[in-house]
């Protein structure tokens, strides 16, 4: 597939990155909110129209990138992230900065990917986690920075450990990662500081 | 680690628009159709400065290192503020500046300015208007709606910096939570004065975790950082930091069982408005020891007295307080 035409990135570079931005701030400031980014991009298969566009607003040569294995068995994917961010792709889930996950199923466990420092807690992986469903009801119980008392949110397919994943991801703060779920154009954050319970 | 270079494939890029300026280092051209970029920053910039606001939001309190960029204006004239409202803006926005509570200074005017120039967007004196408030000093006393950003220019973003010098033992303690050294220090404050001295940059607790300076705020503002409905954002040009507090997130002032934190009270409404419990700048009004008390928040009172509300010298007040009547 090698031979095929990258798919386009952002009409308008400037513009389309700082409205994807903008709605990932917004969702990030309020977890389990979920928002649709504005900007619809034709990605290669598997990569959704929410990761890709993410990872265009967000990604560049200062930001290593982690495919799982149903991306990065896809060339085109690290094809159009390559070409679009500049970004390297890394082997490690530690090594990343962001990694992107379009076989949540049989995802790596959280704690695989780069927590931080206690001295330097932001020095850690950011997931986009392509799932099929995500609804702001059911699933889990949200409480903490960015929530009015609570909210809920579930996601799906995941694997069956993730709930207490995320549990050990939150014990260890201000270490941690910070998670995107990603369905088709619509996103909803998961940050470290946020309480599960359900 | 050797990142992947500019990105040179021949044949497949879609048509880039004239760009005047040369690309940034990633390969990607940065500039605006029309010269510049939109919002001064470049693209690349601009992503850094993003991702360190994100990361400054899942860790509430917590001070992101980051690279500030040179800005056409001094450090002290809110370059840490101007480069996160540089960053989140978008052309719909509508942009609020702010330093002390009013529209109308000097430093607040240059930058209003600086962002209708660069950005072209619009721009309001409107609290409630405005989906961006850029702030030196002061909260606005109209409630903030969840829709909204706040953006503070902080000359020092590091509470326990006048406690310890050296970045490398700051870090330790926010790192192990070591909070010990700002309790002593108000506590001597206590003993010396019978109360805590401080009055403005007053320290509070995030979400009960980092110890964080709302820096350069009065201390009367910090209850409505606590629970507030708007994201905050915290921009240190200088000190190359950028901290946030997400919306309904505990922020708690610092204080003693046996002193707890009080705001300062003001002994009169506004000369101007009649506003009670809001913040009043003392103006001298002539040579001879006359003055008044009147809101620092001029929109708030410019907002009140439109709806009618009048204080005691509201009638007599010069121009130059009260504006064009
Ligand atoms: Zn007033």
């Amino acid at each position: 597939m090698s031979e095929t035409a990258i798919a386009p990135g952002f009409a308008d570079p400037g513009r389309d990155s700082q409205a994807v931005f903008r709605a990932a701030m917004m969702a990030m400031a309020r977890p389990g909110t979920i928002c649709k980014l504005p900007v619809a991009l034709d990605a290669p298969a598997p990569l959704a129209p929410g990761t890709a566009a993410l990872a265009l607003a967000l990604c560049d040569f200062e930001t290593p990138i982690w495919l799982d294995p149903a991306l990065a068995t896809e060339a085109d994917v690290a094809g159009f992230l390559k070409f679009h961010t500049g970004a390297p792709i890394v082997v490690h889930p530690n090594e990343a900065a962001f990694a992107l996950v379009a076989g949540a199923n049989e995802m790596p466990a959280l704690h695989r990917f780069a927590p931080g420092s206690l001295e330097f807690p932001d020095r850690s992986t950011t997931l986009f986690v392509q799932v099929e469903t995500l609804r702001k009801d059911g699933g889990w119980r949200l409480s903490g920075p960015g929530i009015a008392g609570r909210a809920h949110l579930s996601a799906a397919p995941l694997p069956p450990t993730f709930l207490d994943e995320l549990k050990a991801n939150h014990a260890v703060f201000p270490r941690g990662v910070d998670i995107y779920f990603v369905a088709g154009h619509r996103i909803a954050a998961l940050p470290r500081a946020i309480l599960i319970d359900s | 680690m050797s990142a992947v270079g500019p990105t040179s494939a021949k044949g497949a890029a879609p048509p880039h628009p004239a760009a005047p300026r040369p690309p940034s280092p990633d390969g990607r051209r940065t500039g605006g159709a029309d010269g510049y970029n939109f919002a001064y920053l470049d693209e690349q910039t601009k992503r850094m400065i993003r991702r360190a606001i994100l990361k400054a939001i899942a860790i509430p309190g917590y001070q992101v290192p980051f690279a500030s960029r040179e800005m056409p204006m001094p450090y002290g004239w809110g370059t840490g503020g101007v480069q996160i409202t540089a960053s989140i803006l978008g052309p719909d926005d509508i942009l609020k500046v702010i330093d002390q509570g009013s529209d109308d200074t000097t430093n607040a005017v240059s930058i209003r300015r600086f962002f209708e120039k660069t950005a072209g967007i619009a721009t309001t004196t409107r609290t409630r208007e405005a989906t961006i408030i850029q702030t030196r000093h002061r909260i606005p006393e109209e409630p903030l709606a969840d829709d909204q950003v706040l953006v503070y220019q902080v000359p020092t973003p590091e509470p326990l910096r006048f406690l310890e010098p050296r970045e490398t033992e700051t870090r330790k303690m926010h790192a192990l939570e070591e909070y010990g050294l700002m309790h002593v220090k108000l506590y001597e404050d206590i003993a010396r004065h019978g109360h805590i001295a401080t009055t403005y940059d007053y320290p509070v607790k995030v979400d009960g975790r980092y110890l964080t300076a709302p820096s350069p705020t009065p201390k009367f503002d910090n209850p409505k950082m606590h629970m507030s409905p708007a994201l905050q954002l915290f921009g240190a040009g200088r000190e190359k930091r950028i901290y946030a507090i997400a919306p309904f997130t505990r922020v708690v002032s610092l204080d003693f069982e046996d002193h707890p934190f009080e705001v300062n009270r003001f002994e009169r409404p506004c000369a101007l408005c009649g506003a009670d419990n809001v913040y009043l700048d003392e103006v001298v009004l002539d040579n001879s020891g006359g003055r008044m008390f009147v809101c620092s928040d001029t929109d708030f009172c410019q907002e009140r007295r439109a709806a009618g509300h009048a204080g005691e010298m509201l009638a007599r007040a010069p121009s130059f307080v009260a504006g064009q009547r």
